[in-house]
């Protein structure tokens, strides 16, 4: 099919209307260049009804110039120039009108107000320019300006971009924005001027989705303003629908919240669950040990910027050993300094290892200045997977989850089927006699307070892709921590995976009818009404463990 | 004469409390004279904001006094103390915000400032009686003593002992740290309550009155401490000390630990709550931040460093450590910290029962010296 009607050279509207009715039926773009010159002809046309028909033939050519030119007559800036009759888009600069080419766009010098004619534009003319324009885009090679113009159309619900509509909807390719098409499109379809089924069936399509706008079109047509009855009680009821998708999308991304916080609760206290819940030493300092971890990505970070700037999106690979290393060893320093002279003696060493994370945050401020520091996410971690039901998944949150659960998988492995894992247990259950089999406790000690600082450190890599990374950082964890761990239960990494989970699913569920502070503290409050209830957490150590 | 004889069972035998008794006493008597009656060019004037500075000091001691009741005596580690410290300021910052009347900076002659920024059209419920002064203090001791109450019962009847008790002291106070920076508490948020302009009519800036409420915290932490030591030489006492020691043992011989811990929580949070309400006027601004659990911790330090167990070595620890806190604070800012958490872990380290638990090792190595010098200067008497 050749470039149908457009080729004569004619200004009459029912060549145009042959035209728009070969569009449609041949669905098709024109191609633009060849066919603009004489469509904007139409403009131009003596009736306005003439010149409606002449913008939608304009409209349907797709060509770029058209997005100015239609904008230009609606507000009443386009003319033709009586002494040769080409269209000139005018603005007034003083007491001339400077002109372009409505063609081209290029300046054709200037004009009195009596060398031209307006072309006259009335409210009816100026909707169909407005859908045309909205229609335009919709055919534009770009997809975001598709998804705008998608957008528009639904909004306006005009019939005329009806056409337009289901001409994209037949050329797109993009799955996401056939969805927003075949929307729009049936958004139109539920004006009262279509038939009652197409009307119905555009219900049934909109009650697929449940973006808010949809929401609220469907609201209105289930109104008493809404004429017929079966459409306003499909309307209803596909409302109930989406609401009640709705509420189920919200529902798992409220749980999603919940798990993201649980994981950063749960890295946060397993390491602690370790060193209180294995050895029963209070570490007020394990805030501080995270503190380290998240400096040590800093730092981590900063090498690699200036040594190998294009490794950068993998130093988050280096700094986790290296984190583990350096809390590590700070932890294996402040069990053989401290610590160990203060075994059974709970009080004393909660006392003294919060002298340790004064001097540690103190250390750190020297060292590192008392403002946050900046610490880069790696590209593979920025960006979110979306649903079109509105739930944001993003990529960092996501990871967080994935890596506690390994962390938490890890311990569990060491703790289970090492030779360390082994000693470590002999040494809980039964210190002297652990001690008796050859098994140097000291050392088993000292090995099972680094393992924890270790994993708090693991912790604080993880934690400064998500907070500030400030001297204070680990002062805000540590009421949370130690409440997670005495509400799982002391001495058990199972109790502590469905503490911090629970504990970060409740919050967030809270959260939205009582704000995120009221939310805390009625957690708070829970926790300790619930230690009232179960002294020894969620899940308690049964037997001999459990004395003392 | 029963007061008397009362005083004197108290103190016969220990020196400490007898020291701390004419301490006070010749502080009382010396400081408002020395401020008030000497001129200021004198060598012996003491500056009215040091004065300030000691009746800070001394509300401190006060309140170290009441973390010592409990967890001297009772083995109760209370991470929540600056909590009752707190909610004590709060009622007093109170009845002194009432007392503002129309001189706040909206000139609203009924509600504080804060209120009227908030665009709230009347007075909380909870703020009402306020701007009575007895009520105000009543309640800077019964509020305190009732959250203890309501949080010991809980806890002690369900036996969470130990550390988990710090734990959950120590989230309680945390709680109303987040509470009490709300707006919509009612209780000023962020910046808390200050501004005040006098109490009981005096007005806070002057001599005088700096130097009554100097007094006033005397005599309130010498009441405290005798009332600590009657508890604790009581028969009540001693169980409390049982119950530290062998808190198994004591309930299996019949006892309701759960009791006499409860009444000593109770006791030792008014006593905080006293603390702050005398704390408040001296430092002219109460906010949220006292309930911090960092603030509470460093009660426990005050206690540790000064010696757990004996009332008077809670009051020189508090005044000792604060003193110290002074004074790198304003020397070497950046060194306090390092010096606070070097605190903690030499004491836990080195000085198990504080500063006052080296006076017997003082006092046996000078009693060896004695010997040995004795011997050493007259060798023909010894047998």
């Amino acid at each position: 099919m050749p470039t149908r009607g457009f080729a004569l050279p004619s200004l009459a509207a029912v060549f145009s209307c042959i035209a728009i009715v070969a569009i449609v039926a041949g669905g098709a773009p024109a191609s633009h260049a060849a066919t603009l010159d004489e469509a904007i002809q139409g403009l131009s046309a003596k009736s306005y009804k003439d010149r409606a028909v002449g913008v939608e033939v304009l409209a349907a050519t797709g060509h770029p110039r058209t997005i100015p030119i239609l904008e230009a007559m609606a507000k009443g800036q386009l003319f033709v120039r009586k002494a040769d009759g080409v269209l000139v888009i005018g603005h007034k600069t003083g007491k001339v009108y400077s002109l372009t080419n409505a063609l081209d766009g290029s300046a054709v010098g200037d004009a009195r107000k009596k060398e031209l004619k307006k072309v006259k534009v009335n409210n009816r003319l100026r909707g169909v320019i407005k859908a045309a324009l909205g229609g335009l885009t919709l055919l534009s090679d770009d997809p975001d300006q598709r998804e705008e113009a998608a957008a528009a159309v639904f909004a306006a619900r005009d019939a005329g971009a009806l056409e337009t509509v289901e001409q994209a909807i037949a050329r797109e390719e993009d799955p996401g924005l056939l969805d927003q098409l075949t929307l729009a499109k049936a958004a139109i379809e539920t004006n009262p001027d279509f038939p009652l089924d197409v009307r119905l069936a555009a219900v049934e399509r909109l009650s697929e989705s449940a973006l808010p706008e949809v929401r609220s079109l469907l609201a209105s047509l289930s109104q008493e303003s809404e004429p017929d009855a079966e459409v306003r009680a499909s309307a209803a009821e596909a409302l109930d629908a989406v609401e009640r998708d709705l509420a189920f999308w919200n529902l798992l991304g409220a749980i999603f919240q919940g798990l993201s916080l649980g994981s950063v609760l749960l890295l946060a206290a397993v390491g602690l669950a370790i060193t209180f819940g294995v050895m029963g030493v209070i570490n007020m300092a394990h805030g501080e040990l995270v503190m380290l971890g998240a400096y040590t990505t800093y730092v981590v970070q900063q090498l690699f910027r200036d040594f190998a700037p294009g490794g950068l999106d993998y130093s988050l690979a280096v700094a986790v050993p290296a984190a583990f290393l350096v809390a590590g060893a700070a932890g294996v320093a402040i069990e053989r300094s401290v610590i160990r002279w203060l075994y059974g003696r709970p009080f004393e060493t909660l006392l003294a290892t919060w002298g340790l994370s004064l001097i540690l945050q103190q250390l750190v401020r020297t060292v590192f200045g008392p403002t946050n520091r900046e610490v880069s996410s790696p590209s593979w971690l920025s960006g979110a997977f979306e649903t079109a039901t509105g739930l944001v998944l993003p990529y960092n949150r996501v990871a967080i989850i994935i890596f506690s659960l390994l962390v938490v998988a890890g311990i569990a492995l060491v703790l289970r089927r090492t030779a360390l894992g082994l000693y470590m247990r002999a040494v809980t259950q039964n210190r002297s006699m652990a001690s008796s089999m050859g098994i140097r406790t000291g050392w088993v000690d000292a090995a099972t307070f680094g393992l924890g600082a270790g994993i708090a450190g693991v912790a604080g890599v993880a934690l400064s892709q998500i907070d500030n990374v400030s001297p204070n950082l680990g002062q805000a964890y540590i009421v949370d921590s130690f409440m997670v761990v005495v509400f799982g239960g002391v001495g058990n990494l199972w109790g502590t995976l469905v503490g911090a989970m629970s504990l970060g699913v409740i919050n967030k569920f809270l959260e939205p009818f009582a704000g995120a502070v009221l939310a805390k503290i009625l957690v708070l409050v829970a926790i300790i009404l619930f230690i009232q209830k179960r002294p020894r957490g969620l899940f308690a150590l049964k037997g001999r463990a459990a004395e003392s | 004469m029963v007061v008397r004889s009362v005083l004197v069972d108290l103190l016969a035998g220990n020196r400490g409390g007898q020291i701390l008794l004419a301490v006070l006493l010749a502080a009382v008597v010396v400081v408002p004279i020395s401020n008030l009656l000497l001129p200021e060019d004198s060598v012996l004037h003491v500056p009215t904001y040091v004065v300030s500075l000691m009746g800070k000091y001394l509300t401190f001691a006060l309140l170290a006094l009441s973390v010592d009741l409990i967890w001297g005596y009772a083995g109760v580690l209370s991470l929540g103390h600056g909590a009752f410290f707190a909610l004590g300021g709060y009622a007093m910052g109170m009845y002194m915000m009432r007392q503002i009347g129309d001189r706040g900076v909206y000139g609203h002659p009924e509600l504080p400032d804060f209120m009227v920024f908030l665009d709230w059209k009347e007075l909380p419920w909870y703020w009402q009686g306020f701007d009575w002064f007895p009520f105000a203090i009543i309640m800077a001791l019964v509020v305190p003593g009732a959250l203890a109450l309501v949080f010991g019962w809980f806890a002690f009847r369900s036996r969470v002992t130990g550390v988990y008790l710090s734990i959950i002291t120590q989230a309680m106070t945390f709680a109303l740290m987040l509470a009490f920076f709300r707006n919509d508490m009612g209780f000023g948020g962020n910046n808390g309550l200050t501004d005040f302009k006098d109490l009981l009519g005096f007005n806070l800036q002057a001599d005088g009155t700096r130097v009554a409420l100097f007094c006033a915290s005397a005599a309130a932490v010498a009441l405290g401490y005798l009332l600590g030591r009657f508890i604790v030489r009581s028969r009540a006492g001693r169980v409390l000390v049982a119950v530290r020691d062998a808190e198994t043992r004591v309930r299996f011989l019949g006892y309701r630990v759960e009791h006499y811990k409860l009444f000593v929580f109770v006791l030792s949070a008014m006593l905080a709550g006293l603390a702050g309400a005398l704390y408040v006027p001296q430092v002219g601004i109460i906010n949220p931040s006292e309930f911090a659990p960092a603030a509470s911790i460093e009660i426990v330090v005050w206690v540790a460093v000064g010696g757990r167990g004996s009332l008077y070595g809670a009051v020189l620890g508090a005044i000792l450590v604060n003193y110290a806190k002074t004074v790198f604070t304003g020397v070497l800012p950046d060194m306090w910290l390092f010096v606070l958490g070097g605190l903690f872990i030499a004491v836990t380290l080195f000085l198990p029962k504080g500063l006052v638990g080296t006076v017997p090792v003082f006092k046996r190595a000078g009693a060896r010296w004695r010997r040995r010098s004795g011997r050493a200067r007259s060798p023909e008497s010894a047998p």
